[in-house]
């Protein structure tokens, strides 16, 4: 179930701004892949792109092409409500539904569809969600409390279970640990190695180590200047972005000497 | 040069000492004066209710009739005045009633609009001119009504009648359509828009972006994403939204003293001229009532501030519950 | 994976396009279905099924809605047909919601500005035939900016110092308590009916303290009315003061009342302005409370203490009420003074916010 994409010439715009230019990549189906960058490089907004998230802020559009498995999800016959459903989004901050459970936030976008389901299917998908997310064991007991109640890590574990249980192809992650405290982090991190046998995992993180730790792919996104479009710097195994990249920029990023 | 640095030591040198009892009793006196102003206003509304009882009790010992039952309205009579609330309470919740069904979705709605469907600009202009038709005086609306909307109306009364005439309310057996209870309702119902709307519109633009991202990233259409992120969410506020303008509409007094033909009885045929409500009825007898009639209208009033205390209580009580269990969670 | 059992067979390669894909609407659909909504129910209309402006406008809604959700649950499916639907739904009660609002307005304007000249403007009703055309509304004018002014001159002081005392003094479980309470009252004022706070001015300080009919009784109500807008954004001005201030302040040894006086009042000054401004706006126009407390006078009355005097809201009322064309048509001019006035507060309101910032309003 796990697809590959690939970004062909992409520019991201706010209105007359544009925010990223002229991104190429492609990302392995199965692997873990992280986007890394200083502030305002784009990154976000490249990711934001692959599951057409980005044009749901008023005036921004795209130009280029990002092709899940070849097909082009901003073709002339493709509903971006169906490519949010095929490809799961964890946002920066835990953002469960304040008003829903634990369980009904688990089945929320399953529920959109407006389809009846049996309870014990509902049933099976929020303990199979949430077992993914390892997270059932800490809240089997309380699946019909408000899921606000959590801690953060919990309620950004709940987020990805919400995020799988639409059983999507691909699973952004748009830096689901910069609210969290370390042990929670670390929860997270370990979630995603796991994830990653099933699903195409993109995470943008400001943590260096966080993307060592946890991607086989590195992409590094730069800002050449003030007010120019960020850039997609490099993109490369993990392991030679950290010890050997072929960008100064990259070094001088990723050793700390930047700026 | 040294006139600039002259206040600066003048002012610390001032309030210094430790034990400034200067100090200490300039604190106390503000204090004592601002708790004073706060219990001033729990002072009003205590005094609001007891002051109309009191006043309220000479006509309500020398009514003949039942006040609660009774549709007439001769407070003046002698030597046995009849008077009650039956029509008034009928007219009054009747177009208060009308001023919701029609009120609330189109406020809500407004709301929405403003919230998440208009350009951004577009959206703030609009707020603007929603929040500025709060302002307009009810006098006007209630010219208006008379003189613009009754004639606009009559076309629409005898639709309901011609089509809708087998129930009940929609039938006009006078074949007069001016100086309704449905045009009332409606003069109201469009008085309530501001209020319903500019809370409406502040509880929807809470909702915090991440919530709404959440449900767009799931593949919610636009709609679904206001059902599934936006509605529960503003839930308790658009309800208290509702309450105030149901408040205000029980509570309108000049609009609908100049729309309706004032009559105490109990017409269900809406379309029909007729109705009256307690504030109306206020106004329009007020200065035409001797000392038993002023102290029946403050009767009246006293039952009309009761149902909008209630109204407004459940209102706040809604807001002030959902308040505390955002805090905790 | 376990999830094959769930969900059969989204593991081929064609599949995918079907995920993904969704046929669409063409941008330019809504139009068309407008256009061939209007359409029919002009043709309705030549034929006379259907009569009237109203009535061809309605078709014509009618039809539009039927066309376009047909056609979207047909190419898009039920889910996207009842976006639309939900889209038109929130459009159509916006302008249903415009047209009355507008219609008030251009009424007002078309009808009042008909009267308005400098007689209308300069001159009182003294020695006017009600019933004939001439005379003014300066007395009316007078009376309202005396009214108002006296409320304000009770209400803004008694308002600002009550929020104060929310804001500032309300640091011990006590107080607190009785914050809370201060501050549900305030809430349900605002929803008190204007005409019930006008029975008690009545009650209390005509019939029980024998004050007189008069613009300050009416004043007394007005300042009873404007209290609760006051108080709640005075006291939102006030809570966006940051501590740090206060705390700088106190912290220098200056003491609390000087502290709020000299530091916290004038920072919040512009947004308490404006929320005072909006209160004015607020009761100019309130006729209810008016017509129970004062009596009205068709000549000048510079003393609100004694006597009868006009204001724009009694004075429209008794104008309208005449039911002569000529004193409808100074009812309207009136209403056409009344709400200048009330806009111009508002706006300026406004603008003051906008200027310094104050986000609130």
């Amino acid at each position: 179930m796990a697809k590959r994409i690939d970004i062909a010439n992409l520019d991201a715009y706010y209105g007359t701004f544009k925010a990223v230019g002229d991104v190429s990549l492609s990302i392995e189906p199965k692997s873990v892949t992280a986007f890394i960058g200083p502030s305002g490089c784009g990154k976000s907004t490249v990711l934001r792109t692959i599951n057409r998230m980005h044009e749901v802020i008023p005036r921004a559009y795209v130009t280029g092409q990002v092709l899940l498995d070849g097909e082009d999800i901003y073709g002339p016959d493709i509903d971006p409500v169906n490519v949010r459903r095929t490809i799961g989004m964890v946002f920066q901050r835990p953002n469960p539904f304040p008003t829903m459970s634990i369980s009904e936030n688990v089945v929320a976008g399953l529920t959109l569809d407006g389809k009846k389901r049996s309870k014990a299917e509902l049933d099976s998908i929020v303990e199979r969600s949430l077992r993914q997310a390892n997270l059932w064991e800490e809240v089997k007991e309380r699946l019909d409390r408000p899921g606000g109640g959590l801690s953060g890590g919990q309620q950004q574990r709940l987020c990805i279970a919400r995020a799988i249980a639409v059983q999507p192809q691909i699973l952004l992650m748009d830096e689901p640990c910069s609210a969290l405290d370390p042990i929670s982090t670390l929860a997270i991190e370990d979630l995603i190695e796991q994830l990653k046998a099933d699903y195409t995992i993109v995470i943008v993180t400001h943590n260096m180590q966080q993307a060592a730790r946890v991607s086989e792919t590195t992409a590094f996104f730069n800002l050449p200047g003030v007010g120019q479009p960020g850039r997609l710097v490099e993109i490369a195994p993990t392991e030679r972005i950290f010890s050997n990249p072929t960008q100064e920029a990259t070094e001088d990023y990723i050793s700390g000497r930047f700026g | 040069m040294s006139t600039t640095v002259e206040p600066a030591t003048a002012g610390t040198a001032e309030p210094i000492s430790i034990h400034g009892q200067a100090v200490r009793r300039g604190d106390r006196i503000f204090r004592g004066v601002s708790l004073f102003a706060g219990i001033t206003i729990l002072v009003i509304i205590g005094a609001i209710g007891i002051f109309l009882i009191w006043r309220a009790i000479p006509s309500l010992q020398a009514n003949t009739a039942n006040f609660f039952t009774t549709s007439a309205w001769f407070p003046d009579q002698t030597p046995n005045p009849v008077f009650g609330i039956a029509a008034l309470t009928f007219g009054t919740l009747f177009t208060a009633a009308i001023a919701m069904v029609l009120g609330v979705p189109v406020g809500i709605g407004i709301a929405l609009f403003i919230a998440q469907y208009a350009d951004r600009r577009l959206a703030s202009t609009l707020g603007f001119v929603t929040d500025l038709l709060a302002a307009v005086p009810s006098i006007i609306f209630g010219m208006w009504g008379l003189s613009f909307l009754t004639p606009h109306m009559e076309g629409l009364g005898q639709w309901l009648n011609d089509y809708l005439g087998f129930i009940p309310i929609f039938r006009n057996d006078l074949n007069q359509y001016s100086k309704s209870i449905l045009i009332a309702g409606v003069v109201l119902a469009i008085m309530v828009l501001p209020t319903i709307s500019a809370l409406s519109r502040e509880v929807l633009t809470q909702v915090p972006r991440s919530t709404i991202e959440a449900s767009l990233a799931l593949g919610a259409t636009r709609w679904e994403m206001v059902r599934q992120a936006m509605f529960p969410f503003a839930r308790p506020g658009m309800i208290s939204a509702a309450m105030l303008g149901l408040g205000r509409a029980l509570g309108e007094t000049i609009a609908v003293a100049l729309i309706l033909s004032a009559s105490n009885v109990i017409n269900w045929h809406i379309t029909e001229p007729g109705g009256n409500t307690f504030a109306a009825n206020i106004a329009l007898k007020w200065n035409e009532a001797g000392p038993i009639g002023l102290s029946a209208l403050i009767a009246s009033g006293l039952v009309l501030f009761a149902i909008t205390l209630v109204v407004n209580t459940i209102a706040r009580g809604i807001i002030a519950r959902h308040a505390e269990f955002r805090e905790s969670s | 994976m376990s999830t094959t059992q769930m969900t059969p067979a989204p593991a081929t390669e064609p599949a995918l396009h079907d995920l993904l894909a969704g046929r669409q609407l063409p941008r330019w659909a809504p139009l068309a279905a407008a256009a061939a909504g209007i359409v029919i129910s002009l043709l309705l209309n030549l034929i006379s099924a259907v009569d009237g402006v109203a009535g061809t406008a309605v078709v014509a809604a009618i039809l539009f809605v039927i066309f376009q959700t047909g056609w979207s649950l047909r190419v898009e499916g039920r889910r996207h047909a009842v976006d639309r639907l939900a889209t038109t739904a929130v459009y159509a009660t916006f302008v249903i919601a415009a047209t009355p609002l507008i219609a008030v307005l251009a009424t007002v304007f078309v009808k009042g500005i008909k009267v308005i000249s400098m007689t209308f403007l300069t001159h009182s009703m003294r020695n006017v035939d009600t019933q004939g055309p001439g005379g003014g509304l300066q007395h009316a004018i007078v009376g309202t900016f005396q009214q108002v002014g006296l409320a304000a001159l009770m209400g803004v002081p008694l308002g600002i110092l009550a929020a104060i005392y929310l804001v500032e003094y309300t640091a011990d479980a006590k107080s607190s308590r009785l914050a809370r309470a201060i501050g549900f009252v305030v809430d349900v004022m605002t929803g008190v009916p204007s005409v019930i706070v006008g029975l008690f001015v009545y009650s209390a300080f005509i019939l029980t303290l024998g004050l007189p009919r008069s613009g300050f009784a009416a004043a007394i109500a007005l300042a009873i009315l404007m209290l609760p807008v006051v108080v709640r954004s005075t006291e939102e001005m006030l809570r966006i003061v940051p501590r740090e201030l206060r705390e700088a302040s106190l912290a220098l040894g200056i003491p609390r009342w000087r502290t709020i006086t000299k530091i916290v009042l004038p920072t919040a000054l512009a947004g308490i302005i404006t929320g005072v401004m909006l209160a004015i706006a607020r009761i100019a126009g309130e006729t209810a409370p008016l017509l129970l407390t004062t009596f009205l006078s068709q000549s000048f009355n510079y003393n609100a203490f004694k006597g009868p005097q006009a204001a724009l809201p009694t004075f429209i009322w008794d104008q309208f009420t005449s039911g002569t064309q000529a004193s409808q048509d100074r009812a309207w001019g009136g209403a056409l003074v009344l709400i200048t006035i009330v806009m111009l507060f508002y706006a300026g309101a406004r603008l003051i916010a906008r200027f310094t910032g104050v986000k609130k309003f």
